[in-house]
């Protein structure tokens, strides 16, 4: 029978090794352990994958033709290609591969492989395909434009007139990664070129080779050894923590070397904190407000200039925006090539009455914003709810879940949006090609940002289009800074913000510089003293 | 005497062919309320699938798809044919067992809800444990000291528990017991040196590495399901005390206890032995609840502790839009309570004579 002496002996017992127990608080050396969010990734196959989490991952696993490296992340050089080259016609490009690259699997990487994977991406025809269809690459061409012309040359041809500066940051992008055929064939189903394999397992050249992907749960890579540059951290986890403060918890224990996705409030608290740093980095994408030129206010010129002058652009990033964010009123990112500082707003609210004076409209109007019901967009939505009130409009908020949000845009049933938009590609036409260009105002879906707000301006259709096909690199950035500028001024949107990335991270953690993009995050620069 | 010895013979007969008759009754009863549950369940699901303002076809192709690509996967989701055609050819697939790929995990549904769901269930069945071990004797002393120390004690703890954010207590019990004193593991099932040591058996990883041998992987995941494991069982011992305590305050005052303590029997005896055997079909429903309502997946503990369960996957696939995975979720949710329900009658039987005698 349990008497109180043997409860206590057995309590005693119990709380001893229980206390005896240590929690393994310090992560491995040669292994970077970090935290985040990475239930957004639904595939690793580069031919298929389009989601923040899944590039990061498949940027550090698979290598590509030409890529910005970290060394330098201001210069596309070779990658997987020792050299290349443009033919006259600026149609033909040529490129010779570097010796002995080796995949996992330990075998040469042949300009076969090159050829395969690139035509892969277009003969599936998932979501990265759109990339390689603006070449003029489609299901039935695309076997005769890109080709081996021996084992260590390929050659590609484009039908468009395009930039070869545009084509080459193409190649850049996560789907011009280089999947080793020979594995990929042997795991094909029902002809699907290995995709429902390369989904969890990787055939790679790359830094990393996927060692195991744990659909909400985590991500193991470990060291490519026949990868062509050094690779200082040998193994690298990403955890999914979906809870900030419990990333905070993980990250001070010692647990995780990296925290990603911190909220300010713990950046405020860790930064203190005697073993944690926290660095910024611009991130690429774009905060903006959607205006529908559908509604006849909105698509009054005036009108549209008047609400940009009523948004507290400055007063956002000193407030609670600080630190997160700076004012961005171009559609470029800054730090993307073609970038120009362009802000000529603020606010002002006197300007903006006149301009809705001036457009029939004194006394203001009602009008709906939606936005997804995440912070900070209600924040940003309630500031401009506050000062659009200032000059008598009356804003009403509607949030909802992003892809309630994001149909109601696409169906062109919004009046106001707040959202934001991701680059695909480190090229000033990813933006340009959304923002300013729409070709057919017709009702039909889906389509890029200028129709679904029915901004149809042959203008800038044809600036759009002169940028994109510009070969001279400096003439290519006059004639982005005018795009900017009319599209800013004149387009269907209130451009407003440009996120930053904070990390927090170990002291003993260095290294990690990730560029404006996914495809420039870094893993194997990162070492742990 | 004699009458009744006559009859015994055509009586026995009539009596076998009763109760087969009536388990006959009660097997059809089962089967059509599960098939009735089974098809609301997917008429359910089915309409808030087509009815929410999303476009199915966005969730699958994401934002920027082109609008080949969208129209080739609007015809692969036969969104092209008639709504109760749609209906039929969902069905049709639900029986098959065939509950399609998540859009989240790019997964079968089925074999993603056989990955989170032991996770599930084992969190569940450590917290029942805490729940049902802790509550049922704290809410029995809780009615015998009525008004006393001991019942406030119990009642302000239990209220407690119901009030407390689960969030909130997670995040405390993570920065005293993890962070701070270093007693318990953090967050996750098990520590990354651990990770992918033990074959999978049963997916409960308490289990299976007991099964292989590795006892420190087994004390690692103890260590690990010890906090998450306790602050939901705190929870459950909330709900279970309570009920306990309103369920013995009801028998304490029947005649019968006043009986059998003026016949001499220790009080322990009465409150334990008599007053208690009369409140366990009472406590049984209670515990299937309560067990029903731990498998569903507890969204927020497994959120702050990063535990990969069937609440978080859920709610993963509600925020997605993805309705294969919400179907799939859905159907095992609805077979968990069918199960219960069938093992609650089950123990009923057991435990109560007049039960038992209906039957």
């Amino acid at each position: 029978m349990l008497n109180r002496r043997t409860f206590m002996a057995s309590a005693t017992t119990l709380s001893t090794l229980l206390a005896g127990y240590e929690a393994n608080a310090a992560t491995p050396k040669d292994t970077i352990v970090i935290a985040s969010q990475i239930d957004d990734i639904i595939t690793l196959d580069p031919g298929e994958e389009y989601e923040v989490s899944g590039q990061i991952v498949v940027s550090n696993v698979y290598d590509r033709l030409v890529r910005y490296e970290a060394e330098d992340l201001s210069k596309l050089v070779g990658a997987m290609a020792q050299s290349w080259e443009v033919g006259k016609d600026n149609k033909t490009f040529t490129f010779k591969l570097r010796a002995n690259q080796k995949f996992e699997s330990g075998a040469v990487v042949t300009a076969e492989d090159v050829a395969w994977s690139l035509q892969r991406v277009v003969l599936m025809d998932k979501n990265p395909a759109f990339l390689f269809n603006q070449l003029g690459w489609k299901k039935d061409n695309v076997k005769d434009l890109v080709k081996a012309i021996d084992a260590n040359t390929l050659q590609f041809k484009i039908t468009e007139d395009y930039s070869p500066v545009m084509v080459l940051n193409l190649m850049a992008t996560t789907a011009g990664s280089v999947v080793e055929k020979k594995v990929a064939l042997a795991n094909e189903k029902n002809g699907d070129f290995g995709n429902e394999w390369l989904k969890t397992h990787s055939a790679t050249s790359g830094a990393y080779k996927l060692v195991s992907w744990k659909a909400n749960e985590s991500v193991t890579l470990e060291a490519n050894p026949g990868f062509h540059l050094p690779v200082k951290t040998k193994r690298v986890i990403i955890r999914h923590v979906p809870e900030p403060a419990t990333q905070r918890l993980m990250l001070e224990k010692g647990d995780v070397d990296m925290a990603w996705t911190l909220q300010s409030d713990q950046l405020k608290a860790v930064a203190t904190a005697k073993d944690i740093k926290v660095d910024t980095f611009a991130y690429s994408g774009t905060w903006y407000t959607n205006l529908n030129l559908g509604d006849e206010r909105l698509k009054n010129p005036k009108v549209r200039s008047a609400l940009r002058y009523l948004v507290d652009y400055d007063g956002m990033v000193n407030t609670f925006l600080k630190g997160s964010y700076i004012v961005n009123q171009t559609f470029l990112p800054k730090g993307f090539p073609s970038y120009i500082d362009y802000k000529p707003y603020k606010l002002d609210v006197a300007k903006a009455k006149a301009l809705l004076a001036e457009a029939g409209y004194p006394n203001g109007f009602e009008i709906k914003l939606q936005c997804k019901n995440l912070s900070p967009l209600t924040e940003i939505a309630q500031s401009m709810q506050q000062t659009m009130g200032l000059a008598g409009i009356k804003v009403n908020i509607v949030t909802g879940d992003a892809k309630q949000v994001i149909t109601d845009l696409r169906a062109r049933r919004h009046q106001m949006t707040l959202i934001s938009w991701t680059p695909d590609y480190l090229d000033p036409h990813t933006n340009a090609g959304v923002f300013a260009l729409n070709d057919d105002n017709a009702d039909d879906k889906p389509k890029p940002l200028a129709w679904r707000n029915r901004y149809f301006d042959e203008q800038s259709n044809a600036m759009t289009m002169a940028a994109v096909k510009e070969t001279d690199p400096k003439k290519r950035d006059v004639l982005y800074a005018e795009l900017i500028k009319r599209i800013t001024d004149q387009g269907p949107y209130i451009l407003m913000f440009q996120p930053l990335t904070p990390v927090a991270s170990r002291k003993n953690v260095s290294g990690y510089k990730p560029g404006i993009v996914e495809d420039t995050y870094f893993f194997r620069t990162v070492t742990k003293s | 005497m004699s009458a009744v010895t006559a009859e015994t013979p055509i009586a026995a007969p009539n009596g076998w062919v009763r109760r087969f008759a009536g388990l006959v009754r009660q097997v059809a009863g089962l089967l059509g309320s599960v098939s009735l549950t089974f098809l609301g369940l997917t008429c359910v699901t089915f309409v808030i699938g087509r009815v929410i303002p999303i476009d199915p076809v966005l969730a699958v192709v994401g934002d920027k798809a082109t609008r080949s690509t969208y129209e080739r996967v609007f015809k692969e989701m036969n969104l092209d044919r008639p709504i109760y055609e749609q209906y039929f050819i969902y069905l049709k697939k639900i029986l098959h067992g065939e509950f399609g790929t998540s859009l989240m995990t790019a997964h079968p549904v089925l074999s993603d809800l056989l990955r989170v769901f032991p996770a599930t269930l084992e969190l569940s069945v450590s917290a029942l444990i805490v729940g049902v071990c802790l509550g049922i004797p704290l809410g029995v002393v809780a009615a015998t000291h009525n008004g006393r120390w001991p019942d406030q004690v119990v009642r302000y703890g239990s209220l407690l528990g119901y009030s407390m954010p689960v969030f909130w207590l997670g995040l405390v019990g993570l920065l005293i017991f993890y962070a701070k004193l270093g007693w318990v593991e953090g967050p996750g099932r098990i520590d990354i040196s651990f990770d992918d040591l033990v074959p999978t058996v049963t997916g409960m990883i308490t289990i299976d590495s007991l099964i292989a041998g590795e006892y420190e992987t087994f004390w690692n995941a103890i260590s690990h399901l010890i906090l998450p494991g306790s602050i939901l069982g705190y929870l459950s011992l909330a709900y279970v005390a309570r009920m306990t305590r309103s369920f013995m305050l009801t028998q304490l005052r029947q005649e019968y206890v006043l009986a059998t303590l003026a016949k001499g029997l220790s009080p322990f005896r009465v409150v334990w032995v008599h007053a208690l055997g009369n409140v366990w079909v009472q406590l049984i429903t209670v515990i299937a609840l309560t067990f029903g309502s731990l498998l569903e997946g507890a969204v927020l503990t497994e959120t702050v502790f990063a535990w990969p369960g069937l609440g978080l996957y859920m709610k993963n696939s509600l925020f997605a839009a993805d309705l294969n995975a919400v179907v799939g979720g859905t159907v095992l949710i609805g077979v968990i309570y069918i199960i219960l329900n069938m093992v609650s009658d089950v123990i009923y039987t057991l435990v109560d004579p007049r039960a038992r005698a209906r039957k």
